[in-house]
């Protein structure tokens, strides 16, 4: 009992008491702060480098921006396979990976994991309506399975190689159905089993060059947009059968 | 070499989708149907999110049909008047399909009653039109044997509005294709596809046309209730992927030439026998994968991840 009211009074503190003071304890950044999706987008890779104030341990979170996500349950209805339950969570992070220089449960205690959300298992997903805890737990590991079969969500943890006592680097890998929009990359600095500092960069994934155009327009011009895969359309059936005129 | 498709969101092998519309467009030269209703389960095969690759296979279509038309047109095998005549009924019943298209996909089902309608429609075209075939290639091999009579009464012959399209050689009630192109057209946006496929056999077998008239006539209508659903899909679903639509045109108006070409050397049974094997296949297999356990019980679907 005291020892959790100790764990509640130090994760309250740790809460609180900014880590800001301490980031410098920990400084990191990437090799680049966005990732242009372009024609002939196939996943990218960033550098994430730096450095600790001593001999410490490193953990890295990729948290892609939050969406509302459904999760359908399949069930049989009159010899027809069908969606037939759903649960909407509002607030189910797109992208979510994670990197560290050990084994997680060798060098963070759970209750720091759950505090600051490292690993897949303390992620949080919130039920849109009022629902039974079974049963959101239940749709919540379908939406972590469902998600780490697109590749969006981190099966395995990944390595932080250290360089000597302080420096270290490793190398974030995005597939290419990264959704788009703004990640946050948390660094934590670990020691005894406890985060004692920590730092947060930014990272865009945005369409870039052509593909950003096409997709802004036919999202502003909607019926422009339209109009113009239409007559596109008919130009090339139209060149298409010239050469086969006098066939 | 991959591609990235700015509406769908996805990379794709650029050759595969060239590849696909090549094949796909093939078929609708030989049969005159756009081939939609193998494009888009093929394209959500690939990768490509369901309500992207139904609205990005009625954009392709769009072009292809037009590819289509203008080679029949060449050999005056297009009846403007049924085409047109069609096409009033097809463009009122696409304004309902898509109406239907959206409330379904509100309440999650969208998927399932797409697959069901597949299953329906094309297991009963495909038997009525592998039977009928086949009879017509048994008769040919017996000379002598009864032949059908030019055309036979019913009471849809009895029904106002009766009009004369004499390139089709056919005096009936504009009621007919007009209703004929309603339903197709409700049918066609819901399902993604043209409706070639119910279209030409309804054409032979209910309207009475001659064959070498059908493909040609059935594109035309499709061209104008393909564009209408793209335009309809694009302003209110954001679903059209331009970039898809012409990769898979590039290869789709090459692949209809030749379909085309090779089409007009076969006769109209052995067309139809192949027409309904075709059918057939995607039908069976489309009733087989909605009565298998699905390999996972959970999904999300891709278009709202």
């Amino acid at each position: 009992m005291a020892r959790r009211r100790l764990a509640a009074v130090a994760a309250l503190g740790l809460a609180l008491a900014p880590l800001a003071a301490r980031a410098d304890a920990v400084i990191a950044d990437l090799s680049s702060h966005q990732i242009g999706i372009t024609t002939g987008f196939n996943g990218a890779s960033v550098v994430l480098f730096g450095a600790t104030d001593g001999p410490a341990d490193v953990i890295a979170v990729v948290r892609g921006p939050e969406r509302e996500l459904t999760v359908w349950r399949k069930g049989k209805v009159a010899g027809v396979w069908t969606n037939a339950e759903a649960e909407t969570f509002t607030n189910a992070p797109s992208f979510y990976a994670i990197a560290a220089s050990r084994p997680l449960d060798e060098i963070l205690s759970r209750a720091s994991a759950a505090l600051h959300r490292v690993g897949i298992e303390n992620l949080r997903f919130e039920p849109r309506a009022t629902t039974t805890p079974e049963r959101a737990a239940l749709f919540a590991d379908a939406l972590v399975a469902a998600q780490q079969r697109a590749g969006l969500f981190a099966v395995t943890t990944g390595r932080i190689a250290f360089l000597g006592e302080r420096l270290f680097r490793t190398t974030l890998t995005f597939p290419a159905n990264v959704p788009t929009g703004s990640y946050l990359v948390e660094v934590f600095l670990v020691r005894d089993k406890e985060i004692v500092g920590a730092q947060t960069t930014p990272l865009v994934v945005s369409k870039v060059g052509v593909d950003a155009a096409v997709y802004e327009f036919a999202h502003r011009r909607a019926l422009a947009y339209g109009a113009i895969a239409v007559v596109m359309a008919v130009m090339a059936g139209w060149l298409a059968s010239l050469p086969f005129r006098n066939a | 070499m991959d591609v990235y498709l700015p509406i769908a969101e996805v990379s794709l092998d650029i050759f595969v989708l060239l590849g696909l519309g090549a094949g796909v467009g093939f078929l609708s030269g030989v049969f005159g149907v756009g081939g939609g209703f193998l494009l888009t389960p093929l394209l959500i095969l690939i990768g490509v999110p369901a309500p992207i690759a139904v609205a990005s296979s009625a954009n392709q279509l769009v072009g292809a049909s037009v590819s289509g038309v203008l080679a029949h047109w060449r050999r005056g095998h297009v009846d403007f008047k049924m085409g047109f005549t069609l096409l009033v009924g097809g463009l009122a019943g696409s304004f309902l399909g898509i109406w239907l298209f959206t409330l379904f996909a509100r309440l999650g089902q969208i998927e399932l009653v797409i697959s069901l309608c597949y299953v329906v429609l094309l297991g009963t075209l495909g038997i009525m039109m592998g039977v009928e075939s086949l009879r017509a290639m048994l008769r040919q091999r017996r000379p002598g044997a009864a032949r059908r009579k030019l055309h036979r009464h019913t009471w849809l012959h009895g029904l106002p509005l009766k009009t004369r399209f004499r390139k089709s050689q056919l005096y009936i009630s504009a009621l007919l294709p007009i209703g004929l192109g309603f339903f197709v057209g409700v049918l066609s946006a819901v399902m993604g596809i043209g409706g070639g496929f119910l279209m030409v056999p309804a054409m032979i077998y209910t309207l009475g046309m001659p064959t070498t008239m059908v493909p040609g006539t059935s594109l035309l209508q499709i061209i104008f209730v393909a564009a209408n659903v793209t335009l309809l899909q694009a302003y209110t679903n954001h679903t059209v992927d331009a970039v898809l639509a012409l990769l898979l045109l590039v290869g789709g108006v090459l692949g209809a030439q030749f379909g085309t070409r090779f089409g007009t050397r076969l006769r109209g049974e052995q067309l139809r026998f192949l027409l309904a094997l075709i059918v057939l296949i995607v039908a069976g297999q489309l009733a087989h994968d909605l009565t298998i356990r699905p390999k996972h019980l959970f999904v999300v679907p891709m278009e709202n991840r």
